[in-house]
């Protein structure tokens, strides 16, 4: 066993970080770390907050020398890798703003493009699978965009050994999906690789819509003041996925939420499109994700009330067995509204006219300050922030 | 959500919030120290400082076992990954801890089989599933969770299973909390007791901690209305002039502990005569290990570890943050060299770790929470 005495070594990645940060660091540090026990410091509090705020602007960078699975996870270090590895070698006007589909002009006319892969493990889940997941998935990205879905590609990786049944399965569901969502999947491809070298099928989509015109939807746009709106019940895709891969030993009877949600998005947009400023569907990283990017993207806080937040009672309960907050469980057919608060009755009464949206409720607001915070009034009465999602809690639901 | 709900309920927390604003007695300063990992992230999840006064400062305290495991063991476990045909099985908080190589995650990255389980029998079950490979079970955490381990190496050795064994990490609170108790650069008032721990040990070992140092502790549960009932515990002895042990979450903690737990940890395991705590450095008789009876199953006798200490940054102000001198914005790199993504020390990798509960909970001003409470209320 260890001694006292063995040979002591450094953690060199850990002094290199801590010097590379030594230099930026102001001098506010002087009085570090000496302070009478029982003073307050608010005012010192308060200036390591707006230090940490620099640092969080700071242009991110991939440190790790390998992928981790946290890189696909949906919170920040996906975000890291996206900005620092994607759109700086891809940077362009129409990639910058990030969102779920490019805007493109053809012509006068203006056409959202859109494209997703999907892993979900398992194939089949309650409710869908990878099929019209990859279907309703690319759909909703072009929806909540504000573009009228039209035509879809669809590419399949599949694994030498793969039963041509679940193929055939998969691809009628797609078939319906796409019937459903009233497009039509127009290209297409397909590669088999070596068995080991895929987890059975994976799917790409790709999708084009076409945006009515005089509509400006995007998460910069929103403003203090605007009601935050979730469509429904939030977490029954990542949480009904996870219970379907069996390691937990927690039975629930809960079917995915997959769907496209064009109508309803339609509903909403004719009922008071102008005031929408934007839209999203809470996939991977759920909610909680979509206000982060809001409160960046537009330079403002968000506040959340944790008691109006739809959330089932089987969700509810298996999120609080595994630690998880079902603000960043995954959903695959609710979308989050940033609307005008003169519309807010309006809109929530619109989407509640659809049956996908029938509990649709507003869950917060836009406020001015602290610029980039996500905050939640807790149901037990208090405040705390919802952070992007550091970690890896439920790989490959979508 | 039953037995869930009834502890959340804003109603009575308001009531209490008044009953303790009524006893703390005017011009006084109260530090509580919450002893575990569970109870900070509670504090900060459901914000719960905003029901105490200003003169009331909860200070968190040792009880994270992932916090607490040195860097050094870290590597030895990714060197027990990195051995042929080994698959390592380890619960999830504890994959993105770093050691003086990296994490867990870092490892699988490079090729090593690690994967996360959420009990020791699921790694049991990942044993008998690879016959051809060994399964190691990185055991970690405090007496919480020693007896699940224990009772899996029982059920290995009865099920005759030859290709397991855990790596044992396993230590224990009472020690750590008399560490705390010595160090001169701390003044506290009472604790606030580790909930889960008592289910196994009880409330009895605690009794030192009145008798002879002079401090109440009040084992407490989990839900936040278990804790500001403990501090209005804890103030209501003080005001009192009683100073003892009290239990405040009797509705899970038998006084003597349980018993078949306490028996079965203590077949498998046996006391080390020392161990490193991250942070607090060398504590004697604060952690276990497997006995001879057992060597079968312990990796650290039937692989050769690199065993070698590896010294905390020194810019890393953990050891202060475990035993609550310094609050963790007030640690030099918080928040800059060391985030949640890229954690410097322990304390701000798990989500029971007190940098990590502060950074992605508590990250605001408590003035700046006044306002937005009045601003959202129109929600």
């Amino acid at each position: 066993m260890t001694h006292q005495d063995t040979s002591q070594q450094q953690a060199d990645w850990a002094e290199a970080a801590v010097a590379k940060h030594a230099g930026a660091k102001p001098d506010e540090d002087a009085g570090f770390p000496t302070h009478a026990p029982g003073t307050e410091h608010a005012g010192r509090e308060q200036l390591v907050l707006e230090r940490i705020e620099r640092a969080r602007r700071a242009r991110p960078r991939v440190r790790e020398k390998l992928i981790t699975l946290a890189h696909g996870a949906g919170g920040k270090a996906t975000q890291s890798l996206i900005e620092a590895i994607f759109l700086d070698a891809f940077r362009n006007p129409l990639l910058a703003p990030l969102e779920d589909a490019a805007t493109l002009t053809a012509g006068d006319a203006r056409l959202a493009f859109t494209t997703d892969s999907y892993v979900v493990s398992p194939l089949f889940f309650p409710g869908g699978n990878i099929g019209d997941l990859a279907v309703n998935g690319t759909v909703n990205d072009l929806a909540v965009s504000g573009a009228r879905p039209a035509h879809l590609s669809a590419g399949f990786i599949l694994e030498e050994g793969f039963p041509v049944a679940d193929l055939r399965r998969i691809v009628e569901s797609m078939a319906a999906a796409a019937a459903a969502a009233g497009v039509s999947i127009v290209t297409g491809d397909t590669k088999v690789v070596q068995r080991g070298k895929a987890d059975g099928c994976y799917i790409n989509t790709a999708g084009v819509g076409l945006i009515p015109s005089g509509l400006t939807l995007g998460v910069a746009t929103a403003r203090p003041g605007d009601v935050v709106i979730v469509s429904g019940p939030v977490g029954d895709h990542g949480i009904t996925v996870l219970l379907e891969r069996g390691e937990l030993d927690l039975d629930a009877e809960l079917v995915s939420d997959t769907a496209p949600v064009h109508e309803l998005v339609r509903g909403l947009l004719d009922a008071v499109g102008p005031d929408v400023r934007a839209m999203r569907d809470a996939t991977r990283g759920g909610v909680a994700t979509i206000l982060n990017e809001v409160a960046t993207a537009a330079g403002v806080a968000v506040v959340v009330d944790e008691d109006s937040v739809p959330v089932r009672p089987e969700v509810r309960g298996a999120c609080e067995l595994l630690g998880i907050d079902p603000l960043y469980v995954a959903c695959e057919g609710r979308i989050v509204a940033i609307v005008d608060p003169g519309a807010a009755d309006a809109a929530v009464a619109a989407l509640q006219a659809h049956p996908l949206g029938a509990s649709a409720t507003a869950v917060g607001r836009i406020i001015e300050d602290p610029p980039g915070l996500v905050m939640l009034k807790t149901g037990f009465g208090g405040t705390r922030i919802i952070d992007l999602l550091v970690g890896d809690p439920l790989p490959r639901i979508c | 959500m039953r037995f869930v709900d009834e502890y959340r309920d804003a109603e009575k927390a308001r009531a209490l919030a008044a009953k303790i604003a009524a006893l703390c007695e005017p011009g006084r300063h109260y530090k509580f120290m919450e002893v575990c990992g569970g109870h900070t992230h509670t504090i900060y999840k459901h914000g719960l400082e905003d029901y105490l006064p200003e003169s009331i400062s909860l200070v968190h305290g040792p009880g994270c076992p992932v916090c607490v495991l040195p860097m050094g063991r870290v590597d030895d476990a990714i060197a027990l990954a990195e051995q042929p045909d080994v698959i390592m099985t380890s619960f999830g908080d504890m994959m993105r801890v770093p050691g003086g190589r990296g994490s867990f995650f870092d490892s699988s990255a490079a090729g090593t089989d690690i994967r996360m389980v959420y009990s020791p029998l699921d790694a049991l079950k990942v044993a008998r599933q690879n016959p051809d490979k060994h399964v190691i079970f990185m055991a970690i955490g405090m007496e919480t969770t020693t007896p699940s381990t224990a009772m899996t190496v029982l059920r290995a050795a009865a099920e005759g299973i030859e290709n397991f064994s855990i790596f044992c990490n396993h230590v224990m609170i009472v020690p750590a909390i008399k560490a705390i108790l010595d160090s001169p650069d701390l003044r506290l008032d009472g604790f606030i007791g580790p909930g889960h721990v008592s289910t196994v040990i009880g409330c009895r070992p605690y009794e030192y901690i009145p008798a002879e140092y002079g401090k109440p502790i009040v084992t407490a549960g989990f839900e936040p209305l278990d804790i500001l009932q403990s501090v209005y515990m804890l103030l209501q002895q003080l005001a009192d002039g009683r100073c003892e042990v009290e239990n405040q979450y009797s509705r899970v903690v038998p006084w003597n502990g349980n018993t078949v737990a306490l028996r079965a940890m203590a077949e498998v395991m046996e006391l080390r005569p020392y161990f490193e705590w991250r942070g607090l450095g060398f504590i004697s008789h604060s952690a276990l290990q497997v006995r001879e009876k057992y060597a079968a199953f312990d990796a650290e006798r039937l692989f050769k570890l690199p065993g070698v200490r590896v010294a905390d940054p020194k810019a890393c102000q953990c050891g202060e943050v475990l035993k609550g001198v310094l609050k963790p914005w007030e640690c030099k790199v918080f928040g800059t060299a060391c985030t949640p993504e890229t954690p410097i020390g322990t304390c701000m990798v798990s989500s029971e770790g007190a940098c990590a509960a502060y950074y992605n909970f508590g990250r605001f001003s408590r003035q700046r929470v006044q306002e937005v409470s009045i601003e959202s209320s129109r929600v």
